[in-house]
């Protein structure tokens, strides 16, 4: 994925708000990038643009070589939002297959899906029950089988463990760690969270509000291999050290 | 003791004390309505009863101006269990007259609303040009435009049960489209990005999302729409001298100043509309409880 120059303008009643200014960012397949910064950086926004489900007013973005709307029409990628966004009307079963009936796969395929990808984020087991029966974590994971389903080869989550205590969110961080390496998709992820960023991603983009932009963009030298506790090694807090002097660069801590 | 039976345990006290005051209210008010012509009567015959005879007497008249409870309860019963089901004087075949023209009214007004909330939900222009015509339909009283509706069809040799079941759809479908425009709207918009992200036809949005979202608002619609269709088949028997129907009994009752029968009539229209609700109640439950729903 290719962004250049690209930029998005909404018109208020207040004038406009630049919510992403000259965003310049390649991403290659296979990577997991954390998009990282305060509230109004505009990483939510660039997350929906490439999702097509908002529109640059400047520059251009390719995703897999085809345009956004191209990409979505093709089914390119899932999307996993900040609520688990499940229909309460469905079983987390149907909640799955919900994907596969639009896109029109048969029964028979459907129910092999549904199956792996439940076992895929541990919730074997729970096909017949409904969302309110299960706990926000078991939810989100339930979100994140329904995006996984069709076999997308992008996976975008805008910030999908955020309304998670830290207990849960660890124990999904990790689960998704070992789901990106055994499925190899590419993975955008916007989160609030440095740990979170940097525990998770190949590369971290940095960004800063008003106008929003990308102030650093981190390689990640952690090994493919990462248990919680490397979260204590030197290596792990000097690129969080990194990720803090590009969120301060940019002004982030500032009120 | 389950929920079901301690729930209706602890409502049944309640509920039968109010009955009991309204009832002792009742029998007071027929006493204060009745009493001044029971008295021209027995000062007319000679007579001079006590307090305990007169009180007895207001509750007994052939024509009352208020009959007592137990008047109209032995009208009811006479006119229910008492005469075959299809005779002209059974209440039950004239409440089966005013149902049947209420249900297909009901139906008719369903469906209209649904189809009037729909263009409303996928062609926004008819919000601004369509929707206020539909408010001013129902700004209309109801006894004014019925005999017109009944005459005009007459005169088109279309009679039956098809005039009032339509007075019954113009009450109808206002409920339903009004509930149902919200209830096609209501879908988050989070739920709405996800289809886009699946590039979901609007048909699947409209049958995957819109509709499932759409039911608890449906069901407080036709609750409120099927009253409303009882309603206009009373009052669509009224204008038309009709031979049959709930509506024909008060009109016949009031011409004959037969008030236990215009009683009997008012509390079988009461209980029809009663039996219809909770129909519409149960069938809500259940498809709730189809649909996964928290209990």
């Amino acid at each position: 994925m290719s962004a250049k120059d690209l930029s998005l303008t909404f018109t208020t009643n207040d004038g406009p708000v630049h919510a992403l200014s000259q965003v310049d960012l390649e991403i290659g397949r296979g990577e997991f990038v954390s998009f990282i910064g305060p509230s109004g950086c505009g990483k939510t926004t660039f997350l929906r643009v490439i999702a097509d489900l908002e529109q640059p007013t400047g520059g251009t973005i390719t995703v897999n070589g085809m345009t956004p709307e191209q990409a979505r029409l093709k089914r390119a990628y899932g999307y996993v939002f900040q609520a688990a966004a499940l229909y309460p009307w469905r079983t987390i079963e149907k909640n799955v297959a919900l994907p596969l009936e639009i896109m029109g796969f048969d029964k028979k395929e459907q129910s092999e899906r549904v199956e792996r990808t439940l076992a895929l984020v541990n919730l074997t087991g729970f096909e017949q029950k409904y969302p309110w029966q299960l706990s926000g974590g078991m939810q989100q994971r339930a979100s994140i089988a329904r995006a996984l389903s069709f076999d997308a080869d992008l996976l975008l989550m805008d910030e999908p463990f955020g309304a998670l205590d830290e207990i849960v969110r660890d124990h999904l961080n990790e689960q998704l760690l070992h789901l990106w390496e055994s499925t190899n998709k590419t993975i955008c992820f916007v989160t609030h969270s440095i740990p979170e960023a940097v525990y998770l991603s190949t590369k971290i983009v940095v960004m800063s509000p008003r106008p929003g932009r990308v102030t650093d963009v981190i390689d990640s030298t952690l090994p493919k291999e990462r248990p919680l506790d490397i979260r204590e090694s030197k290596e792990f807090l000097d690129i969080a050290q990194r990720v803090r002097d590009g969120l301060r660069a940019g002004h982030a801590y500032e009120v | 003791m389950s929920a079901g039976t301690s729930k209706f345990g602890n409502a049944f006290l309640p509920v039968t004390s109010i009955l009991l005051v309204l009832l002792l209210l009742w029998y007071v008010f027929a006493y204060v309505m009745n009493a001044p012509f029971q008295r021209e009567l027995d000062q007319r015959a000679g007579e001079n009863p006590s307090f305990s005879e007169l009180v007895i007497k207001t509750w007994s008249q052939p024509k009352p101006t208020m009959p007592a409870p137990h008047q109209v309860a032995q009208r009811l019963w006479k006119t229910v269990f008492g005469v075959k089901p299809w005779s002209k004087r059974s209440l039950v075949y004239h409440s089966g007259v005013t149902l049947s023209s209420t249900l297909l009214g009901f139906l008719m007004g369903t469906g209209l609303g649904l189809i009037i909330a729909i263009g409303i939900v996928y062609i926004p222009v008819l919000e601004k040009s369509f929707l206020p015509w539909i408010i001013a339909s129902q700004t209309i009283p109801i006894l004014a435009i019925a005999p017109m509706i009944i005459v005009v069809l007459a005169s088109i040799n279309i009679t039956g049960i098809l005039p009032k079941a339509l007075i019954s759809t113009y009450l109808s479908f206002f409920p339903v489209a009004v509930g149902m425009v919200k209830g096609l709207r209501s879908p988050e918009a989070m739920h709405l990005d996800l289809m886009r992200t699946y590039s979901a036809s609007n048909a699947q949005i409209f049958w995957k999302l819109r509709i499932p979202a759409s039911v608890p608002f449906f069901f407080t619609s036709i609750k409120v729409a099927i009253a409303a269709s009882l309603v206009g088949a009373i009052v669509g028997e009224l204008p038309t001298g009709a031979v049959a129907g709930i509506g024909s009994r008060l009109l016949a009752g009031s011409y004959y100043s037969q008030t236990i029968d215009i009683w009997a009539a008012l509390i079988a229209g009461s209980i029809l509309a009663m039996l219809l609700i909770a129909a519409v109640s149960m069938a809500q439950s259940f498809t709730a409880r189809m649909m996964g729903a928290q209990p």
